[in-house]
C-alpha cells in the first residue's frame, strides 16, 4: 500500500535522518562534558553580545576568552583537561538571559556558568543556576540582591552600597558637593540600587541629596528631567545608569548650561560613553579596575589582552577575565566538576586577579577597593584616568 | 521663569520630531486612506543611510554644512526609492482589497523593516556622526542647540512645503482627486498609480529627512527607534486630525510639550503611557482631531 507520496516519502526520510543527526550530537556533547568526563571540562558563558549593553558582553568575553586562553596554555585544568567555553548571546534582554543559561545547563551541561553583567541579567538567570546546582560567577553585576539569590551564585566585584558609599564621599569631600541630584535608570536594578546607596550615604555625609528623577533604558531625550533638576541648582549629579543613557545625559546637561561635576559608577564603562564627546569633560566614575595601576599583575594582563584583541581592556574584560581564574583554580582545589563540590571550592576561593584579591566571603562577594577615575575625552575615545583608590572598611 | 522657558523651548523641539513624522503619515492617509505604519521605519532607515552616507564622506572629523545637506539628499532618495518599492511590493496588490487588509500588510511591512535592520545593521544602538559642530545659544536663561532649532525650523518649512504641494501645483491635484475617489480620478485620464508612488516617495523622502535631522540631534539610533517614534507620531498625526497637514504639525507640538511637561513632574517614567492615553481619548472625544472635519464614511 502506497501511502506516502514519493515527495512525502522523501520528507519523512530527511526528518528521520536530521533526528539521528541530532540525537547523535547530542550524546557527543554529553561525553564532553560531563560530571566526570576526560575530554574537554565546559563552561558557559551568556552575555549581551548584541543590544544596548554590547560593550559588556563582548568585553567580559574578550577577557574570559583570555584567561581561557592562558589557562589551557599553563595546561589546562583537573589533570589536564582543557577548558572550553560554549558562549550565549542574551541581546541585552533578561529573559533570553535566563532561557541562555536553562540551555547551557540543560542541553549544553556545562559545569559552570559565566555572566552576566547587568544585574538585572543576572538576577533573572541566576536561579536557573541555583535551580540545577551549577554553580554561576558574574564578572560584574554589582546589584547587593544577586548573589542572595542562592548559595551556588558568586561574583567577583564590589558590590553597589560600597561603590555608593564610595562614590557619596568622594563628591562630598574632594569635590566638595552639598546639594546633589540622581538621576536613575528605573528599568535597571543596578541603578536603582546604587541610586539607593548613594542616598543614604551622602545624607549620612550630612549633604542634601534632592528627589530622584526617572528615566528609562532607551531613553533618548532627558532635557525635560535635566530642565528640572537644573532648576534646583546642585552641585553636583550623579548618573546611575548604564553607558549608552550616560553619554547622552552628560551631552544634554552641557547643552542645558550645566556645568556641575557629574559622577556615575561602573556603569559608565563601556565604548559608546564617548558619544557624551567634548561634554565628558567634569565628569568622574567610580570603577573595579584601573590600567594605569604598575603592578605586574595588571601590566601582563593589559599587554596580553592588547595583543591579542589590538585594544585597551576595560573593567569588565578585566573582571570577566578574573572569573574564569577564581573558576580554573577551583577547579582545580575541586578535583572535579561535580557541581556542589566546585560550589564549596569557589565558596573558598583566595586568588591574586587583576582586579585585586578575590577572596569569597559569607555572602559569596568579594571585599576589594574601588578607584574613582576622571573622565576625559582626546581623538574620538572616551578615557578613564585614574584619581584615587578607596579600601572598604 | 527660565525654566518654564526651557521646557517649552524642549518641548517644541521635540513636538517638532514628532511633527515631521506625523507628516508622512498624514499626507499618505489623506491620499490613500491607508495608515502607512512602516512610516515610522522608514525613518529609521533614513538615519541609518545618513549613518553610513556620513562616515563614508567623513563628516564626522570635518563637519560641513553643505556635506549635511548632501548627506541628507542622499537619504531622501534611497528612502524614495524604498517608498515607492514598499508600495508597489505590498500594498498596491492589496489595495482593492478590504481597509483591514492593507492595515494588516502595513504592519507586516513594519515589522519586516524592524526585525530586517536587526539582521542587517545590527542590534546594538549607533552613534551618529556629528555632521554640524553643536553650537549652544543662551537668550534669557533659556539654551537650545542649533541642531534643535534646525529641527523646527525644517519642520515647518515641510509643513509649509507640503501644503504648497498638496494645494497649489498639478500634482497635488492629482493627488486630491486621487483621494476623493480613486475610480473617477482614473476616469478622468489621472495616471493614479503614478500619483500614489509620487505620494509615497514624497512621504518617505519626508521620513528620510525626519531621521537625519533627529539622529544630528540626539546621535543613538537602533532598528527599533521608528516603532515608539513612530506611533508616537501617529498619535499626533490623529491628534491634529488625520490627514490634515497644518493639523499634524500642532499635533506633534502638543505631543511634544505634553511629554515635556510630565518629564518635570514625578511622573516622568509614564510619559509613553500617557501618550496613548491621549489616543484614546481622542478617538472617545473627537475622533476627527483638531484640525480635522468630521466626515461621513461612504456606503
Amino acid at each position: 500500500m502506497n501511502v506516502l507520496t514519493k515527495r512525502g516519502r522523501f520528507r519523512v526520510v530527511a526528518a528521520a535522518l536530521s533526528l539521528l543527526v541530532a540525537a547523535s550530537a547530542a550524546c557527543e556533547r554529553k561525553s564532553g562534558g560531563g560530571a566526570s568526563g576526560t575530554g574537554d571540562v565546559l563552561v558557559g558563558f551568556y552575555g549581551s553580545l548584541t543590544g544596548d549593553g554590547a560593550s559588556f558582553g563582548q568585553s567580559s568575553r574578550d577577557g574570559a576568552e583570555l584567561a581561557l586562553a592562558e589557562v589551557n596554555a599553563a595546561g589546562g585544568v583537573l589533570g589536564g583537561r582543557k577548558l572550553r567555553m560554549l558562549v550565549e548571546d542574551d541581546q541585552s534582554k533578561p529573559e533570553q538571559a535566563s532561557s541562555a543559561v536553562t540551555k547551557l545547563v540543560t542541553q549544553d551541561k556545562v559545569v559552570a556558568v559565566i555572566g552576566e553583567v547587568a544585574s538585572s541579567r543576572t538576577l533573572a538567570a541566576a536561579p536557573v543556576a541555583q535551580r540545577y546546582q551549577v554553580p554561576m560567577i558574574t564578572p560584574a553585576s554589582t546589584n547587593e540582591r544577586v548573589t542572595a539569590v542562592g548559595d551556588y551564585v558568586f561574583r567577583v566585584c564590589f558590590i553597589d552600597p560600597f561603590q555608593g558609599e564610595v562614590l557619596a564621599k568622594f563628591a562630598y569631600s574632594d569635590l566638595k558637593a552639598r546639594r546633589v541630584a540622581i538621576l536613575k535608570d528605573i528599568q535597571q536594578d543596578y541603578s536603582v540600587g546604587l541610586s539607593d546607596s548613594i542616598v543614604s550615604h551622602f545624607k549620612a555625609l550630612g549633604g542634601t541629596v534632592l528627589d530622584p528623577v526617572s528615566y528609562s533604558s532607551g531613553d533618548a531625550d532627558f532635557k525635560a528631567i535635566l530642565t528640572q533638576v537644573r532648576a534646583q541648582k546642585p552641585d553636583a549629579i550623579f548618573a546611575t545608569g548604564y553607558y549608552t543613557e550616560a553619554g547622552i545625559v552628560v551631552r544634554q546637561a552641557r547643552e542645558l548650561g550645566m556645568r556641575m561635576p557629574i559622577l556615575g559608577g561602573d556603569g559608565w564603562v563601556g565604548e559608546p560613553l564617548k558619544n557624551g564627546r567634548e561634554a565628558l569633560a567634569n565628569t568622574f566614575i567610580s570603577n573595579h579596575y584601573s590600567g594605569d595601576n604598575p603592578a605586574p599583575v595588571v601590566q601582563n594582563f593589559e599587554q596580553a589582552f592588547r595583543a591579542r584583541y589590538g585594544h585597551a581592556p576595560d573593567s569588565i574584560a578585566a573582571l570577566g577575565y578574573d572569573a574564569i581564574k577564581v573558576l580554573a583554580d577551583s577547579l582545580n582545589r575541586a578535583g572535579t566538576t561535580d557541581g556542589p563540590k566546585l560550589r564549596d571550592a569557589i565558596a573558598s576561593a583566595d586568588v591574586a586577579g587583576v582586579t585585586g584579591q578575590l577572596k569569597m566571603n559569607a555572602k559569596r562577594d568579594v571585599d576589594k577597593p574601588a578607584v574613582i577615575q576622571e573622565v576625559t575625552y582626546s581623538n574620538g575615545e572616551a578615557k578613564f584616568v585614574y584619581k584615587t583608590t578607596v579600601n572598604p572598611g | 521663569m527660565d525654566t518654564l522657558l526651557q521646557q517649552i523651548i524642549n518641548g517644541l523641539s521635540l513636538g517638532a520630531i514628532y511633527a515631521l513624522i506625523a507628516l508622512g503619515y498624514t499626507m499618505v492617509y489623506g491620499v490613500l486612506r491607508l495608515i502607512n505604519f512602516a512610516h515610522g521605519d522608514v525613518y529609521m532607515i533614513g538615519a541609518f543611510a545618513g549613518y553610513y552616507l556620513a562616515n563614508a564622506m567623513n563628516l564626522d572629523a570635518n563637519p560641513s554644512i553643505l556635506g549635511t545637506i548632501a548627506v541628507t539628499m542622499g537619504s531622501m532618495a534611497i528612502c524614495a526609492a524604498i517608498g515607492v518599492l514598499i508600495e508597489r511590493l505590498a500594498y498596491r496588490p492589496v489595495r482593492h482589497h478590504s481597509r483591514l487588509t492593507a492595515l494588516i500588510t502595513a504592519i507586516g511591512v513594519s515589522l519586516l523593516l524592524e526585525y530586517g535592520g536587526q539582521v542587517v545593521f545590527g542590534a546594538a544602538p549607533r552613534f551618529f556622526p556629528q555632521m554640524i559642530r553643536s553650537e549652544i545659544y543662551s537668550w534669557g536663561g533659556a539654551q537650545i542647540t542649533n541642531q534643535n532649532l534646525l529641527i523646527i525650523v525644517v519642520s515647518l518649512v515641510v509643513m509649509f512645503g507640503l501644503q504648497f504641494i498638496v494645494h497649489r501645483t498639478k500634482i497635488g491635484k492629482a493627488m486630491r482627486a486621487t483621494s476623493y475617489n480613486l475610480n473617477v480620478a482614473k476616469l478622468m485620464g489621472i495616471n493614479t498609480d503614478r500619483v500614489i508612488a509620487f505620494t509615497f516617495a514624497l512621504g518617505s523622502a519626508l521620513a528620510a529627512v525626519g531621521g537625519v535631522m533627529v539622529a544630528l540631534a540626539i546621535p543613538r539610533i537602533d532598528p527599533l527607534m521608528g516603532l515608539m517614534t513612530g506611533l508616537k507620531a501617529f498619535v499626533a498625526a490623529v491628534l491634529g486630525g488625520i490627514g490634515n497637514i497644518p493639523g499634524a504639525m500642532i499635533g506633534g507640538m502638543l505631543i511634544g510639550l505634553m511629554e515635556t511637561w510630565l518629564g518635570a513632574t514625578a511622573y516622568s517614567t509614564y510619559r509613553d503611557a500617557v501618550a496613548f492615553g491621549v489616543l484614546i481619548l481622542i478617538l472617545i472625544i473627537r475622533p476627527a482631531g483638531i484640525m480635522g472635519t468630521a466626515a461621513t464614511e461612504k456606503v
